[in-house]
């Protein structure tokens, strides 16, 4: 199925964008990545430990993947955007992927500071790519100041809910046709992407959903196709619903 | 003073006085690669490690990369 989508000037086959952290082993993470068919994943920045214990965990990323380093663990805008200064001279690029967390325990996002940070990176040169709160108003404003695209959560980071507001999703999808919308975060099982994915979202983020499954290639893999399932289902145009039934077979006819 | 105390990654630590940042990484052993240093909040470019000199209560950061989604 050749339906490309472009983000930054990059052209991505696959919509299925998928993170790299809490996997039991690097085996099993390459594994993972090798099935999902993801070109892209999430990396975080993080203080180096000084007890001679660093490594290079990018060794063990696939070298044709693109790496997206985030912002996660920022708590205000400031913060983010330091990190964000340090992950594009470490790494030499200007993708991020934005997160302000409003607290600990939800881990919802802060959208005023995302925004604020938004505003502030985007002029830096930066390709911002911002996780918020689904929020059809939210995402105009990260739009408007020049977020290439825009990612609403499905459900809290790492809860594994699935898309709890899918009216959300859709009223964005519908009132931002031409807008780039991943939705990040709160996958559980492949029927949350195509969901997500049928609601017209162009591409979807995890990472729990498939480092926590029991067999996380075999996971990544059923989350590839139910990505392609879900974008196919969404471009085939569904049929509409009916309170009551409408028969497939020819009632006239039939012998009495 | 033979000694500045500076704070590395959110810890307080003494070196000697003097040193530059390129000279600092290569003593704490890190692997230089992907790392990115942060000097009393700003970014200090690769090609200026050298001719930075950490002083005595300077705040640094220095951070990689770790698995994250």
């Amino acid at each position: 199925m050749s339906d490309q989508f472009s983000l930054a000037s990059t052209t991505f086959s696959s919509r299925l964008i998928i993170g790299t952290g809490k996997y039991r082993t690097y085996d099993e993470m390459k594994a993972a990545h090798s099935a999902s068919g993801a070109e892209m994943v999430t990396v975080a920045v993080n203080r180096v430990p000084l007890d001679g214990s660093a490594e290079s965990f990018l060794d063990h990323l696939d070298p044709k993947m693109k790496i997206l380093p985030n912002t996660a663990g920022c708590y205000d805008a400031e913060h983010a955007i330091r990190t964000s200064r340090l992950a594009r001279e470490a790494l030499e690029t200007d993708w991020i992927k934005l997160e302000v967390i409003g607290d600990p325990i939800t881990l919802l996002p802060d959208n005023e500071q995302t925004l604020e940070a938004a505003k502030v990176l985007v002029k830096e040169g930066f390709i911002v790519l911002p996780y918020f709160t689904d929020d059809l108003i939210m995402a105009k404003k990260l739009l408007d100041v020049g977020c290439p695209a825009v990612m609403p959560l499905a459900a809290p980071i790492g809860s594994g809910m699935g898309v709890q507001n899918p009216s959300n999703l859709r009223i964005m999808r519908e009132q931002l046709p031409d807008a780039i919308i991943i939705v990040d975060a709160g996958v559980g099982v492949p029927s949350d992407a195509a969901i997500a994915m049928e609601l017209g979202a162009d591409a979807i983020l995890m990472n729990t959903a498939i480092a926590e499954a029991g067999d996380a290639a075999a996971m990544a893999t059923a989350m590839k196709l139910a990505v392609q399932a879900g974008r196919l289902g969404y471009l085939s145009g569904r049929m509409p619903k009916r309170l009551y039934a409408s028969a497939s077979s020819p009632i006239a006819g039939a012998i009495k | 003073m033979s000694e500045a105390s500076i704070i590395l990654n959110g810890e307080r630590r003494d070196i000697g006085v003097d040193i530059d940042l390129e000279t600092l990484v290569n003593e704490l052993a890190l692997p230089a690669k992907r790392l990115a240093v942060e000097l009393n909040g700003t970014v200090i470019r690769r090609s200026d490690w050298q001719s930075t000199v950490v002083s005595d209560g300077d705040k640094l950061e220095v951070v990689h990369f770790v698995g994250g989604g």
